[in-house]
C-alpha cells in the first residue's frame, strides 16, 4: 500500500532529541568519569526495573510517532490521494483496537452496552435489555455461561506467549552475557539469578517478565473483547490508555529541550561575567517566575490559541494543528519554566569561575566563549542532567491538570489528561463509568513513577551533595540513636 | 529594620513594572484586539461593526500606547496601555465580559479561597514536618525505606486522582459529606473538610521528602555531633537544634507561598464548586474573559512579591547571621 509519510513537527524534535541521547551514550562510554556514574545507577535494582517499563513506555511513544498518511483506494488519472486522516505505525499495528468501536459505553470485559435499549424482538414485541456489543464478545453464542471458558483460554494462551518470550529475552541475554566475559550460560544465570552482576540483569528480567505476564494476556483478550471497555462515543479505552503514552512523553521531553538552552546559556553568562549582565538575567528569571505559574501558562495558551484559530489556513490536517498546540504547550511550559534551573547554574558558575583551572585558563589567553564552553559547561552537565530527569514526572503530571483546565493540549489529542476530562463527567452517573478513569490513572501512575525512581538513581548517582547523605545512611548507626 | 524593609520594597518596584509589561505584551500586542474580538465573536461570520462594537464595550478601540488625535495628557492616558495596564496599579481591573466589577468580584471571593487554602497549608506543613521528623529519627531503618517508597508511590499519584478518589469514597460511597457546594458561617466546616483532607494527603509524599532531605543535611553537621556527644536524647537533638537550624530553608520554601494562598486553588475550588478565585479563574479561562485573566496573572504576581520580601523579613528573623543592611 503506497503511503505518504507525515512527518509532524513533534516527530521530528523527538527522533532528534533520540538521536542526541544516542550519540551521548557513545560520548559517554569514552569517559570514564561519566560512565562511573551511569555504572552507580545501573546496579540499581529499582533504576533498573524502572529503566525497563520506562523502555516499554518509549517503545510505545516512538511507533506511535512514526506518522503516513494511507493512500485512497480508486486515484483518478495515475494522481495518488492520500486519506485526510494521519495514522502512526503504532495505529496499524492495533488497527483492531481502533477500528472495532462500539455505539457508546460498555464496562471492561463485557459483552454488552452499558444502557439499555429498546429492541425489537423476532415476534414483534419491544423490549427494554443491555443489546449485545459489535464487537466485545461477539464471537460467543451465550456470553454469561461461555466468558469464563474464553478468557481463561485467552489469559493461559497469553501467559505461555509470555513465558516463550521472556525465556527467549532471558537466553538471549545470558548468551551475549556469556560469550562478552568468556563463561559458559549456566554460569551467567547462576551470577544473575544470585544477583550477581555489576548491572541489575535479575530486577530487568524479572520487571521485563511482570510486563510480559500482563501484556501478552491482555493483548490475547484485546482481541476479541474491550479489557478497559469502551468510552461514550465507542472508542477502546485501552487504545487510549496506549495512544496517550505519545502525548505524555512529548511533552515530558520536548519541554526540557526547550528550557535547556535558555537556562544553560543564560545560567552560564550571569555567573561567569556577573556585572550587569548578572543583574539583567536575574531580572529577567525574578519577574519570570513571580507570575504564578499555572497562571502565566494558561494566559500564554489562551493567547496561542487565538493565533491558531485566526489562521486556520497554516495547517493542512487537523492533527497538524492538535500537534501544533502541543508543540507550542511544550514551548510555553518551557519558556515558563527554565527559572529554577537557571538560578542553579547561575550559582554553580559563580563557584566554578574561581577555581584555580578557570584562573590557569584565563592566563593562557584562552577566550571568554572557549572557556564557559570547555571548562565550565562540562562541570555543570550534572546538574543538568538531574534536572531533565526530575522535571519529566512533574511534567507529565501537569499535562493532566493543564487539560483539565482547559489549557492543555487540543481536545482532540489523545492524552491523559483529555481522557480524565472527558471521563469526570461521568462519575454522578448511577451506577458509575470507572474504567476510563482508572485507566488513566494507573497508566499514568506507572510512567510516573518509573520516571520518579529512574530520577532518584540519577540523582543519587550524579549529585555531590547526595553522596554526602546517602553514606551515613550505609555506615553502623551511631550507638544511642533510637 | 524600617529602612531594610523599605529597601526590599523598593527592589520589588521594578519587578512589579516587569510583570506588567509581561501581561501587556502577552495580552494586547501577541494578539491584536481584534484578533481577539474575531475569536470570541466566531471566526467566519463576523462583521467588522461587530468588532468594532466589541472594542468598544471593552475599551480595546484605542491606540495601544500614543494617541495623535488626542489633547495635552489625553495623548498618553486614552491609550489602551495606560487605561488598562496602568490602571491595574491601583486595583483597577476593569470589568468581566458580563460587566461586573472585577475588583469587587476579587475581594468578595477571597474569603472561600482563604477558607480552603489557609488549613490547607497549616495542616499539611505540620503532617509533612512530622512525618519527615519521624523518617529522619529512624533513619536507615525498615520504616525510613518504606517512608520513602510510599512517599515516592504517593507523589507519582495524580492530584486529580486524591481528589475523584476522594470524594468518591467519603462523599459517595460513605456519605459523610456534601460532594461538592459551598456556604457560609458555621455550615462552611461540612463543605471545607474533605477538600482540606484531600489537599493535605496529596501534598504528604512530595513535602515529606523534600523535609527529610533537608534534616538529612542538618543532621550530619558537627554542632549534630557535639550536641550528641553532650549526651542529650536523640529527641533533643532533633527538636532543640536539628530543627531550629533546618528554619532557614524550611522559611525559604514556605513563607513565599503565604501570599499566594490567597488565589486559592483552581483544581480543588472547581472539584469542590467552591466560589474562590481559583474557580473565578478557571471560569474566565473557559469563557476566555482575557480581562479577568490579565487581572488575576498581575494579582498573582504582586502576592508573591509580597512573599519574598516577607521571606527576606523572616531571615532576619530567625538567622541571627543575616544582618540588616
Amino acid at each position: 500500500m503506497p503511503i505518504l509519510p507525515v512527518v509532524l513537527w513533534t516527530d521530528l524534535l523527538l527522533f532528534a532529541l533520540i538521536g542526541v541521547a544516542i550519540a551521548a551514550a557513545f560520548y559517554v562510554r569514552g569517559q570514564p568519569h561519566l560512565l562511573a556514574g551511569w555504572r552507580g545507577v545501573a546496579a540499581g535494582g529499582a533504576a533498573m526495573s524502572a529503566l525497563t517499563v520506562l523502555t516499554a513506555f518509549v517503545a510505545v511513544g516512538v511507533l506511535d510517532s512514526i506518522h503516513f498518511r494511507a493512500e485512497l483506494g480508486g486515484s483518478k488519472g495515475g494522481e495518488h490521494r492520500y486519506a485526510v486522516e494521519v495514522t502512526s505505525l503504532f495505529d496499524v499495528m492495533v488497527s483492531g483496537l481502533r477500528a472495532r468501536t462500539e455505539k457508546t459505553y460498555s464496562a471492561p470485559l463485557s459483552a454488552q452496552l452499558f444502557s439499555r435499549e429498546s429492541v425489537e424482538r423476532a415476534d414483534g414485541t419491544q423490549s427494554r435489555e443491555f443489546p449485545r456489543l459489535r464487537h466485545g464478545g461477539a464471537h460467543l453464542k451465550d456470553p454469561q455461561s461461555e466468558a469464563g471458558a474464553d478468557f481463561a483460554g485467552r489469559v493461559l494462551r497469553g501467559s505461555a506467549l509470555a513465558l516463550v518470550l521472556w525465556l527467549a529475552v532471558g537466553g538471549f541475554l545470558a548468551a551475549a552475557l556469556a560469550r562478552r566475559h568468556g563463561v559458559t550460560a549456566s554460569e551467567v544465570w547462576r551470577d544473575i539469578w544470585r544477583g550477581d552482576t555489576s548491572v541489575a540483569w535479575r530486577a530487568m528480567l524479572v520487571s521485563a517478565g511482570l510486563l510480559l505476564a500482563v501484556a501478552c494476556p491482555v493483548s490475547m483478550l484485546a482481541e476479541a473483547w474491550h479489557v478497559f471497555g469502551t468510552d461514550k462515543v465507542g472508542q477502546d479505552v485501552l487504545y487510549q490508555t496506549l495512544k496517550s503514552i505519545r502525548t505524555a512523553l512529548v511533552i515530558g521531553t520536548l519541554t526540557t529541550l526547550v528550557t535547556l538552552p535558555i537556562a544553560v546559556g543564560l545560567g552560564i553568562l550571569a555567573g561567569y561575567f556577573g556585572g550587569w549582565v548578572d543583574d539583567v538575567i536575574q531580572y529577567i528569571y525574578t519577574t519570570l517566575n513571580s507570575i504564578p505559574g499555572v497562571l502565566l501558562i494558561a494566559a500564554s495558551v489562551l493567547m496561542m490559541q487565538v493565533v491558531i484559530d485566526t489562521h486556520p489556513d497554516w495547517f493542512a490536517t487537523s492533527a497538524e494543528r492538535a500537534d501544533a498546540r502541543l508543540l507550542a504547550l511544550c514551548l510555553i511550559l518551557g519558556v515558563t519554566s527554565w527559572t529554577g534551573l537557571c538560578r542553579l547554574l547561575r550559582g554553580e558558575t559563580l563557584k566554578l569561575r574561581e577555581l584555580d583551572y578557570v584562573l590557569a585558563a584565563r592566563a593562557f589567553g584562552v577566550s571568554q566563549a572557549r572557556i564557559m564552553a570547555r571548562h565550565i559547561l562540562p562541570n555543570l552537565m550534572h546538574i543538568v542532567l538531574i534536572s531533565v530527569v526530575m522535571d519529566f514526572s512533574g511534567l507529565v503530571l501537569a499535562e493532566a491538570v493543564l487539560s483539565y483546565v482547559g489549557v492543555g493540549v487540543d481536545p482532540s489529542t489523545i492524552s491523559f489528561g483529555t481522557m480524565i476530562n472527558s471521563a469526570r463527567m461521568e462519575l454522578s452517573r448511577e451506577p458509575m463509568v470507572w474504567w476510563s478513569l482508572l485507566a488513566a490513572f494507573v497508566f499514568m501512575f506507572l510512567l510516573v513513577l518509573s520516571a520518579n525512581l529512574f530520577a532518584d538513581a540519577v540523582r543519587d548517582a550524579f549529585d555531590p551533595r547526595m553522596q554526602s547523605l546517602v553514606r551515613p545512611r550505609r555506615a553502623p548507626r551511631p550507638a544511642g540513636a533510637a | 529594620m524600617f529602612a531594610y524593609v523599605v529597601r526590599r520594597v523598593l527592589y520589588a518596584i521594578p519587578i512589579v513594572i516587569g510583570v506588567n509589561l509581561i501581561t501587556f505584551a502577552l495580552f494586547f500586542v501577541v494578539n491584536t484586539p481584534d484578533d481577539m474580538a474575531r475569536m470570541q465573536l466566531g471566526i467566519k461570520r463576523v462583521t467588522p461593526e461587530a468588532i468594532h462594537k466589541w472594542k468598544a464595550e471593552r475599551g480595546y478601540d484605542k491606540p495601544l500606547f500614543y494617541d495623535g488625535q488626542a489633547e495635552g495628557r489625553d495623548k498618553f492616558t486614552n491609550t489602551i496601555f495606560f487605561t488598562k495596564s496602568i490602571r491595574m496599579f491601583v486595583f483597577d481591573f476593569g470589568r468581566e465580559d458580563n460587566g461586573r466589577d472585577i475588583a469587587n468580584e476579587i475581594s468578595t471571593r477571597m474569603v472561600p479561597s482563604l477558607a480552603i487554602a489557609l488549613p490547607t497549608f497549616i495542616l499539611s506543613l505540620l503532617v509533612t514536618i512530622s512525618f519527615a521528623l519521624l523518617l529522619v529519627l529512624f533513619r536507615a531503618t525498615y520504616l525510613d525505606f518504606w517512608g520513602v517508597v510510599l512517599c515516592v508511590a504517593m507523589m507519582s499519584v495524580s492530584s486529580l486522582f486524591y481528589i475523584i478518589g476522594g470524594q468518591f469514597l467519603v462523599a459517595k460511597l460513605w456519605n459523610l459529606v456534601p460532594i461538592s457546594g459551598y456556604a457560609n458561617g458555621l455550615d462552611a466546616p461540612r463543605f471545607l473538610i474533605l477538600p482540606v483532607v484531600v489537599g493535605i494527603i496529596g501534598g504528604i509524599g512530595a513535602g515529606t521528602r523534600w523535609y527529610r532531605t533537608i534534616f538529612l543535611e542538618e543532621i550530619n553537621r558537627d554542632y549534630v555531633r557535639t550536641a550528641r556527644a553532650k549526651g542529650l536524647s536523640e529527641l533533643r537533638v532533633m527538636f532543640g537544634h536539628v530543627l531550629k537550624n533546618a528554619m532557614i530553608p524550611i522559611l525559604t520554601g514556605v513563607v513565599v507561598v503565604i501570599p499566594t494562598l490567597f488565589l486559592g486553588s483552581l483544581i480543588t475550588e472547581s472539584f469542590f464548586g467552591i466560589p474562590g478565585l481559583g474557580s473565578y479563574t478557571i471560569d474566565a479561562i473557559n469563557s476566555q474573559d482575557f480581562a479577568v485573566v490579565r487581572a488575576m496573572v498581575f494579582i498573582g504576581s504582586v502576592l508573591y512579591i509580597i512573599g519574598l520580601i516577607l521571606t527576606d523579613i523572616s531571615y532576619t528573623l530567625v538567622d541571627p547571621r543575616v544582618r540588616l543592611q
